[in-house]
């Protein structure tokens, strides 16, 4: 089940004049460097149905909200795509901004946008009209303010933009807390009495989880119990927290909860200068350092509107290729523990994954956290010595290791019977909650971001994006396996073809200059689409740094996935999505 | 047929199992040594490793790739009479693009002229804090401050680095990275030789 | 163990009898026992958690120290690696954990973010260090630690297991035999009861900072 898409059709031009097709209400946006359409609120469902409809951009992969302090008003970004590839459709809604800022919610035209509008909810305190279930979604119910906006300062905020003054020339060393008044990274509302304090706990989540649990059936009805997997759970790659309504062993009502990993990357991304978020980027989706470093390059390069040097190009793909191989063993040996074959196949999972951290370490110097593309293209050159070990990896090793997990795995009863014939979603909806990456394509959606849209050289490569048709558990792990194989075609003929050459297009320097404007760069992470947009208003440091995570959109029908399941299959449910909470929460 | 699936499941543990020990004899009557000897860290980090794949650490440890990078540390040059001169000169690049902001450096003016001293006078990095990124080390105009590969920096509490515990030798940095420091040490030489050229170039005309 | 290190030297054992008897300090023994099966928690935040269990598989076998039994409940687990950073939604829970796990039990925290909240310290979700709630035995710098930095931080933990005496450790003596930390309230931000009436005086501290503030710059300072 292979199908490769005619380079033609994603090359050709958006010939969309969304303005045309609707005189004196949408106008361009025609700030410098900026694109897109600037929809006002009143009409927003009545074009967005148009532009899905009628356009047929089917697949909302965006929404992200932004402040726009000195102006006085809010902005809600939609980034839209069509499935069958080429480029996007970008629109906005502009609000001023006084309380309460309201939007209306996109929610019945795409439910994919449930959790990213709740994320710009809490973040940005933008309330979607509309929207059956806004509560806080990263931080908990009760907490103060949102902590996105621009006149929103953290505890522990020192200045507004980094470099900060105080560490050069008089870099007096001083803990953080010092110069807190509670001495720590706590901030608290004016005269706030902590013992007279009465938490808001979990009332909203449960309120909310018994409003959409699935209704009783006729016959033997049994208790429902509300059960919490997680935040610690050791099936649930990482702090994951689930609250499920089970009848018996069925699911009927399913919220996630996340946020416990809520490092405030888009906050300290907005402090930061352009280079310096490079390596928190590592830290997003922390199995594909290599990936996440792709997409922000990309975004900036494009802002930056710099070309990247040919020989970096091949090494970029190289390192994203490497990054997927090892992800996707990585993910069938966790998928495997998930199921109960206890650690022996992740086991072999992780030595392959070794090996190719051997390379990263030995071109980047850190075996995770690579930090390795600068804008323009690489931070140092691949050195003879490890391209004949990547070499090796590719033509030898990575093909026999994964031979041999499918020689052993796929065709065994036990997987089979606990994988084969559980659904996990199907095409329609899955594009409907804009899905992306393997669990998209395991239902028979050819949406592979490498050739609907394609990105750096991914166009000179010959590979096919695989599909899969029945979407059930059994899908899920076989396309995991084929993309491997096609990540392993890239690979050798990347390797083949890499030229001589610079490394990078610009020299090297620690504080780059962007040009005010927008710029969303995305990249088909092993996870699905990893998205960056970026604004620059000119100065050293973005605007607005929104972080457009697979994990986070793929797990937005986690509940329709589930429902009616058992909850054994919860863990694999779950499992083959493939989430990274890094990624996640951000 | 049941049971199946189990038995070539097993059959991959066996396999390793035997595959060590078979490593083990042809390694033996090769003479060469396959546990605590660099060649025999390479290869189980191969390609062709078959058996064990365990690095037995402390006793072993993975051969580290020059590039590798752990907490920064600051370089001195250490002169033919034995005093220690340091390569930084308080440029603040390190602590301007750190991203963290962990490096904290005080530079002090010269009281006589009131010009900066080009050396620190004080030079933290909060280790609980830095991410390892290599920004400085990579920004640095001097190589004053370079990647360190020592990882057994584990303590009973938090730890700040100072000048003290940061500062090491010029040989240090040559030994852990041979590479980037003949390139570094070629390119100063190449620097003074094109100032050295244009001084004499210059004095004819003065 | 082999004799050297378990027998004491000031003992003078016939000859004849070296090889069957040995004579040491319960402590040694007592230590030598716990320091070889310190079982972890399985839990894992973050990306410090991706090189734990990359040291728990088989490049890097904690299972030489006998550390591979990873327990996923705290009441079998005798060591918690804080891996990853501690966020101040995650932070209730964690104190639960420890709370459950019985004595003796050892933190870890692993990495800088566990260490002291690490390059995300300035956010506004982040713990400044679990060791702020915990009591913390190793720190290990890095970001993340290698496997293998992890594993000499796991050397470490265990010098330190040797230093401990049998008749002076907290969990045989009278009292309550377990730390109990109390869980932290998440309110408008994370509210330690230990601390709550500094918080209350420091709020209200603020409070009159920005009302003369307030007199003098109009209403800046409210922050929401």
């Amino acid at each position: 089940m292979a199908t490769t898409l005619p380079h033609t059709e994603t090359t050709q031009p958006s010939t969309l004049d969304l303005g045309a097709r609707f005189p004196g209400v949408v106008s361009a946006d025609t700030r410098p460097s900026f694109k897109g359409w600037i929809v006002p609120k009143e009409n927003l469902i009545e074009v967005a149905t148009v532009i899905r409809d009628e356009f047929g951009y089917d697949l909302l992969s965006n929404v992200t909200g932004v402040d726009y302090f000195p102006e006085n008003k809010m902005e809600v970004v939609y980034h839209a795509y069509k499935t069958t590839g080429g480029p996007g459709l970008e629109f906005k809604v502009q609000v001023p901004r006084e309380d309460p800022v309201e939007v209306p919610s996109l929610i019945n035209l795409w439910p994919g946008v449930d959790f990213q509008e709740r994320e710009a909810w809490d973040l940005l305190g933008i309330k979607f009209t509309g929207h059956p279930d806004l509560r806080r979604i990263l931080m908990w119910e009760g907490y103060e303010g949102h902590p996105l906006r621009k006149d929103w300062k953290e505890p522990f905020h020192e200045e507004d933009f980094k470099p900060f003054k105080s560490r050069w020339p008089d870099g007096q060393f001083y803990y953080a807390e010092e110069k807190n008044p509670y001495q720590d990274n706590l901030k608290f509302p004016q005269d706030f009495d902590p013992e007279q304090w009465i938490p808001e706990g979990d009332a909203l989540l449960y309120g909310s989880l018994a409003r959409y649990t699935l209704p009783q059936e006729d016959g033997l009805g049994t208790d429902r119990i509300v059960l919490n997997m997680g935040p610690q759970h050791p099936s649930t790659h990482g702090v994951f927290r689930a609250a499920l309504t089970v009848e018996g062993e069925t699911i009927v009502g399913l919220k996630p909860v996340i946020g416990y990993l809520h490092r405030n990357h888009e906050k300290i991304g907005e402090r930061n200068t352009y280079i310096q978020n490079m390596p928190f980027t590592d830290r997003l989706d922390y199995f594909n350092s290599m990936a996440n470093n792709f997409g922000y390059a990309l975004a900036v390069e494009k802002l930056m509107n710099i070309p990247v040097a040919e020989r970096a190009d091949y090494i970029r793909v190289i390192m994203a290729e490497l990054t997927r191989v090892q992800n996707h063993l990585v993910f069938i040996g966790n998928l495997l523990n998930d199921l109960g074959a206890m650690y022996t196949p992740a086991l072999y999972a992780f030595e392959e994954r070794e090996l190719v951290l051997d390379i990263f370490e030995a071109v980047s110097g850190a075996r995770m956290m690579c930090n390795y593309f600068r804008f323009g293209g690489v931070v140092r050159d691949v050195p003879d010595d490890v391209m004949q070990k990547i070499k090796d990896l590719v033509y030898e090793r990575l093909p026999a290791k994964t031979e041999e997990m499918d020689r052993f795995l796929t065709e065994n009863e036990i997987l089979v019977s606990r994988l084969k014939g559980v659904h996990v979603i199907d095409s329609e909806t899955a594009v409907r909650y804009s899905m992306t990456g393997p669990v998209l394509r395991a239902t028979g959606v050819p949406y592979d971001i490498r050739r609907a849209d394609p990105y750096s050289i991914y166009d000179r490569f010959e590979f096919d994006v695989v599909t899969r048709t029945n979407g059930d558990l059994y899908d899920n792990y076989l396309i995991r396996l084929d993309e491997i194989w096609q990540s392993l075609r890239i690979l050798q003929q990347a390797i083949k073809q890499i030229p001589q050459g610079p490394i990078n297009s610009q020299k090297p320097q620690y504080q780059v200059r962007v040009p005010a404007g927008e710029a969303y760069g995305r990249v088909e992470s092993p996870k699905g689409e990893l998205g960056f947009y970026v604004i620059s208003n000119g100065k050293p440091n973005p605007w607005r740094y929104h972080v457009r995570a697979p994990s986070f959109v793929n797990i937005t029908p986690l509940e329709q996935i589930c429902l009616g399941k058992k909850i054994a299959d919860f863990v694999a449910l779950f499992g083959v999505i493939d989430v990274v909470m890094g990624e996640l929460d951000r | 047929m049941y049971g199946k699936g189990i038995l070539k499941g097993l059959s991959v543990t066996w396999k390793r199992f035997w595959d060590t020990y078979i490593d083990d004899i042809s390694w033996l009557l090769r003479g060469k040594k396959r546990y605590y000897s660099e060649e025999g860290i390479k290869h189980r980090s191969s390609k062709d490793q078959k058996g064990i794949f365990t690095i037995q650490y402390p006793e072993e440890r993975l051969i580290t790739p020059e590039e590798a990078r752990y907490i920064p540390f600051l370089v001195y040059d250490e002169k033919p009479d034995g005093t220690q001169e340091q390569r930084c000169t308080s440029c603040g690049i390190c602590a301007k693009v750190c991203p963290p902001q962990c490096i904290w450096i005080v530079r002090s003016n010269d009281p006589n002229t009131g010009r900066p001293i080009p050396e620190p006078t004080e030079f933290y990095i909060d280790v609980d804090i830095c991410m390892n990124c290599g920004f400085c080390a990579e920004y640095c105009p001097f190589d004053a401050i370079i990647m360190d590969h020592d990882f057994e920096l584990a303590s009973y509490g938090r730890s700040v680095y100072n000048m003290e515990k940061l500062l090491k030798p010029a040989s240090y940095y040559k030994s852990i990275r041979p590479g980037q420091y003949a390139k570094n040490e070629a390119e100063r030489k190449a620097k003074e030789a094109a100032k050295a050229a244009k001084a004499a170039a210059a004095a004819p005309k003065a | 163990m082999d004799n050297e290190k378990l027998s004491l030297p000031q003992y003078d054992i016939p000859q004849d009898i070296q090889n069957a008897v040995t004579v040491t300090t319960l402590d040694r023994l007592y230590n030598w026992g716990r320091r070889s099966s310190v079982w972890p928690l399985m839990f894992g935040l973050a990306c410090c958690a991706i090189e734990m269990i990359v040291a728990q598989t088989a490049r890097f076998d904690m299972a030489r120290f006998g550390m591979e039994v990873m327990r996923p409940t705290p009441r079998q687990a005798d060591m918690m690696i804080v891996a990853g950073t501690v966020t101040k939604k995650m932070l209730p829970p964690i104190v639960r954990l420890y709370n459950q796990m019985p004595e003796p039990k050892y933190v870890v925290a692993m990495g800088a973010c566990a260490s002291s909240g690490g390059p995300f310290k300035e956010g506004y979700n982040v713990v400044a260090g679990i060791d702020k709630f915990l009591p913390v035995d190793v720190y290990i710098p890095g970001c993340p630690p290698t496997p293998q930095a992890l594993i000499h931080g796991m050397i470490k933990l265990q010098e330190k297991i040797d230093r401990q005496s049998i008749g002076k450790v907290r969990w045989y003596r009278k009292g309550p035999d377990s730390v109990e930390v109390p869980i932290p309230i998440l309110g408008p931000d994370l509210i330690d009861p230990r601390r709550n009436p500094e918080i209350k005086d420091a709020a209200a501290a603020t409070s009159r900072a920005a009302t003369q503030e307030g007199a003098s710059h109009g209403d800046n300072a409210s922050s929401h």
